[in-house]
């Protein structure tokens, strides 16, 4: 292989997989199957200061096969060898697990796995070879470094390409297909001044290949949220008016996902009951939906993991809890359709997309008026950490490290190091407004997000 | 089930080849990692089983070295077409190309070191599905017996099987099977507008009869105890306090505030404030801390590491001052610290990476109680959460339970508490520790994946830290 060379792609055959599937699970006197399979291939370059640090190549396939037993019970198996013995055991195994299938609930096959899709407009684009990547990312690495002469280091990198297959195929005739390119750049400066204590800050940019991917504004945002946060000082404890970034309360949406998710519901694990569908749960001017489609939504999917098509679906309308989000067996459990929204596994985890936040139909998005370039004693937000450790979406609350600003009298300063604590329910009750028009991000779409009276701890 | 495949000593024929066009090629090292993975994974809810598992997989990585520079591909496909087009593409990285020539500098692999000759029955003798259900179903009907206000009841069940051949051409040629099998429970409670979540998780290595053992009575009793008093909790008040934290998990705060800044990755990186510090003082004088894979049956204990080599005792820092970095060949050959046993990776698909294995605080001289006693008002922390450490640095930790310390004396629980620092500020203030050293099963998720670990310390008194809340 020449030194500019992509690496190869693997292919899944629809028709082969199901057919020796179909062959195998007939041997093993199994009836009724479904299956979930991926292959991909990705490369990816790290530098470190003009050197390039690691150079990866991955090969991988994954399938998932679920088969019903005799008595309707469920099992599942998953594997990354996509051999015939491998299939073969992958079948076995699903078997043996079904003898343990959960009789109190039993998924079916998707009443819309045949249904028509949505079409995608995700153009398939030829991956560069791995060199290439990296005199881009060197170069991309050097650009950040000339921005400010406090920014000295570049230590958190990657480019990546990915060429990528996905399948979901079931043993009534259902068969879905999809293939992807995609290409991700992120950044993240380590800025160090004398006397002053190191800062850090970045960017992520994705597209459907390296020759799309937005790498100057990837270079320029990284650079200058970073020389944003160079002059800092400590905050003092208590509570503030907060400003949330479009990413930062996406972030924050996407981590209490769990209130609009049938699954954690009927598991008692969410702070939603099935009765709450129609009640408040906002300010009357917040509209939440969830829309994989989104032509932002950079590697979306237009089916779910049960073959079921993807679609838009409000989950807070006028304030109001619209909509669940649904696999084949909760929405049964409802006795509504299914969403769109479902993985594929021995009990199926359901999961939203991507977000499109903002005013409600024909509401004004709050309090007007609001802008942050005039505010005085609020806090910005600009990203929020440690969302896996901070954030007890079972019980509502959160206590987040965040990056962000200060602002007096218009003028914004870095805060040295603080965390905002606070209940979800609260701030989807206490939001002031929206600022500005919606910004689009790779978690979703959302306009900076005023909300009243959080606690903000610092080191004053 | 059907049986996976092993690696036994046939492979030698397939991998010299490999290892001697790489070398010919112009590589100054290849190394080549083959794994074989059988896992199952177990969930039960409230008195049911709701998710059975199970998993395997077979594949390789391929690593190639240029001087300091480094080419990884992994791959599913082991098969010699599969393992030479993963060679051909890490040596395209570099720049290099397979050639005809047979000069490659590479005399063979020398006689296999195999860790896994007395671990052949270890997959069998684990518990059977039937078995293993059973256990994680009394887990919860031991939580529904012992808690009150109970809402949801969870247990869960991991057991990971793992066979690995290293083979390298400056002579490394090794195998090894791992065994790691992790139970939990976890349970929310509610009262009204109350809520309290609370979970534990216990881990081990190589002990295929271990779920057997599992006390899930204690387990269930310790675990409603504390959602109990949780339950009903106000909320911290912000500030800045005297903590003691407790041992076993509170570990953690070691493993994620300093053990990270202690890997040699770091300080490639020049993302760690110790890098030029060997000898230095860089905690208080109380603290000893050490990184090892070799205690018996915990969690990050490896017969060999994901590299080949013997794991070592590493005192990483000893009465304040600091002595050693962790490091994996990478590291070695990047920043000169030698090679300690701790090249580590989830999975084939990773290239390994200096990692942590069992790390701990030494036990010192005083009783938990003296710790408490110790302090007028400040905050103790009997149970920790997960955390995070930011790349400058900085950290937080949630703390899942919590007792205000007044007097000297426990005092009412509290919850929401956060705790924020900095290692290099907070490592002075580590004043005090007790003499009750634990260890406690965990996963640290890094460079090059998510593996196995354990953290533990004794009781440990910080004198100040900021503690976030409400």
């Amino acid at each position: 292989m020449g030194t500019s060379t992509a690496m190869a792609t693997l292919g899944l055959d629809a028709h082969s997989l199901s057919e020796q599937l179909g062959s195998l699970a007939q041997g093993l006197g199994i009836e009724r199957w479904d299956l979930g399979a991926a292959c991909s291939t990705d490369t990816s370059v790290q530098v470190d200061r003009g050197e390039a640090k690691q150079l990866k190549g991955a090969q991988r396939s994954a399938i998932t096969v679920r088969v019903w037993n005799g008595d309707g019970l469920v099992g599942i198996t998953s594997t990354s060898d996509l051999s015939p013995a491998g299939l073969a055991r992958a079948l076995s195994g699903a078997r043996d697990a079904s003898a343990y299938g959960n009789a109190d609930d039993i998924p079916a096959f998707s009443p819309l796995a045949t249904a028509p899709l949505e079409p995608l407009d995700q153009p398939l684009v030829e991956p560069r070879g791995i060199l290439e990547l990296l005199d881009t990312l060197r170069e991309a690495e050097r650009e950040l470094l000339s921005r400010h002469a406090a920014i000295t280091t570049v230590p958190y990198n990657g480019l990546a390409q990915r060429s990528s297959e996905r399948l979901y195929l079931n043993s009534a005739g259902a068969c879905r297909e999809q293939k992807l390119t995609t290409a991700s750049l992120y950044l993240y400066a380590r800025s160090e001044e004398e006397g002053r204590k190191p800062r850090s800050s970045g960017a992520v940019r994705l597209a459907y290949g390296l020759q799309q991917l937005d790498v100057a504004g990837c270079i320029a945002e990284a650079a200058e949220r970073t020389i944003a946060h160079l002059d800092y000082a400590p905050i003092q404890t208590g509570h503030y008016t907060c400003i949330f970034s479009p990413e930062a309360f996406l972030d924050l949406i996407g981590a209490f996902s769990s209130l609009f998710n049938a699954r954690a519901v009927l598991d008692g694990v969410s702070l939603s009951d099935r009765e709450a569908l129609g009640s408040t749960l906002a300010v009357p001017f917040l509209s939440i939906h969830d829309n994989g489609l989104h032509p932002g939504n950079v590697g979306a999917s237009n089916f779910d993991g049960e073959g079921t098509p993807v679609r838009r679906l409000a989950l807070v309308e006028g304030g109001v809890l619209r909509h669940f989000l649904h696999s084949e067996a909760t929405a049964r459990a409802f006795g509504v359709e299914p969403t769109g929204h479902a993985g594929l596994g021995a009990k199926v985890s359901v999961g939203p997309h991507w977000f499109e936040v903002g005013p409600s139909a024909g509401s004004s998005g709050g309090a007007s008026g609001l802008d942050r370039h005039s505010a005085d004693g609020v806090v910005w937000i600009d990203s929020l950490s440690a969302l896996h450790a901070g954030v007890k979406a079972s019980q509502g609350s959160f206590s987040l490290p965040f990056d962000g600003w200060l602002i007096r009298n218009g003028e914004a300063r870095s805060i040295e190091a603080a965390t905002v604590a606070g209940d979800i329910r609260a701030v989807l009750k206490g939001l002031l407004g929206f600022e500005g028009e919606a910004k689009l991000t790779p978690d979703g779409l959302c306009p900076h997000v005023w909300v009243e009276g959080l606690s903000v701890t610092g080191d004053a | 089930m059907l049986a996976l495949e092993g690696f036994d000593l046939s492979w030698r024929q397939r991998l010299e080849p490999l290892l001697a066009a790489g070398r010919a090629a112009g590589a100054s090292l290849v190394e080549v990692f083959l794994e074989s993975a059988d896992h199952i994974g177990l969930l039960a809810e409230q008195d049911r089983i709701t998710s059975v598992s199970p998993a395997f997989g077979r594949g390789a990585g391929v690593r190639v070295f240029r001087g300091e520079r480094d080419g990884f591909v992994s791959t599913n496909d082991l098969s010699e077409r599969g393992l030479l087009v993963a060679l051909e593409q890490a040596l395209g990285m570099l720049g290099l190309t397979i050639s005809s020539s047979s000069l490659s500098g590479f005399d063979g692999l020398p006689e296999l070191h195999d860790h896994a000759l007395a671990k052949g029955d270890w997959l069998g003798a684990c518990p059977t599905l039937a078995e293993s259900t059973d256990r994680l179903l009394e887990g919860t009907a031991l939580l529904d017996r012992h808690g009150q206000h109970l809402q949801a009841r969870r247990g869960s069940y991991a057991r990971d099987w793992q066979e690995v051949m290293v083979a390298a051409s400056d002579g490394t040629f090794a195998r090894d099977i791992r065994l790691h099998q992790s139970v939990g429970l976890t349970a929310l409670a509610a009262d009204g507008d109350h809520r309290a979540s609370q979970g534990r998780r216990y881990g081990s290595s190589d002990r295929p009869d271990d779920l057997r053992q599992w006390d899930a009575q204690a387990a269930a009793i310790d675990l409603c105890a504390s959602t109990q008093a949780m339950l009903h909790a106000d909320y911290v008040e912000a500030g800045t306090y005297p903590v003691v934290l407790a041992n076993r998990f509170g570990g953690v705060i070691f493993h994620e505030a300093c053990g990270h800044l202690l890997e040699t990755t770091q300080v490639e990186r020049g993302t760690t404030p110790f890098a030029d510090r060997i000898e230095a003082p860089i905690a208080h004088s109380a603290v000893t801390a050490i990184d090892e894979g070799l205690s018996d049956g915990a969690f990050g204990s490896l017969s060999m590491d994901d590299e080949g080599m013997v794991p070592q005792r590493t005192v990483l820092i000893e009465n304040g001052v600091l002595k050693r970095f962790l490091s994996d060949r990478a590291g070695e050959l990047r920043t000169g610290h030698p090679r300690t046993g701790s090249g580590r990776r989830q999975s084939h698909a990773f290239a390994a990476a200096s990692r942590m294995r069992n790390t701990y605080i030494a036990a010192g001289p005083h009783t938990p109680e003296q710790l408490i006693e110790s302090v007028d008002r400040g905050l103790y922390c009997k149970s920790m959460g997960g955390g995070s450490v930011g790349p400058t640095g900085q950290f937080n930790f949630a703390v899942e339970e919590g007792y205000l310390i007044e007097n000297g004396r426990l005092g009412k629980p509290v919850k929401g508490a956060t705790l924020i620092g900095e290692a290099k500020e907070v490592m002075p203030r580590l004043s005090m520790c007790a003499n009750d050293l634990e260890l406690a099963a965990g996963f640290c998720g890094s460079v090059s994946g998510s593996i196995f670990v354990t953290v533990g310390q004794p009781h440990i008194k910080v004198d100040a830290i900021t503690v976030g809340g409400r």
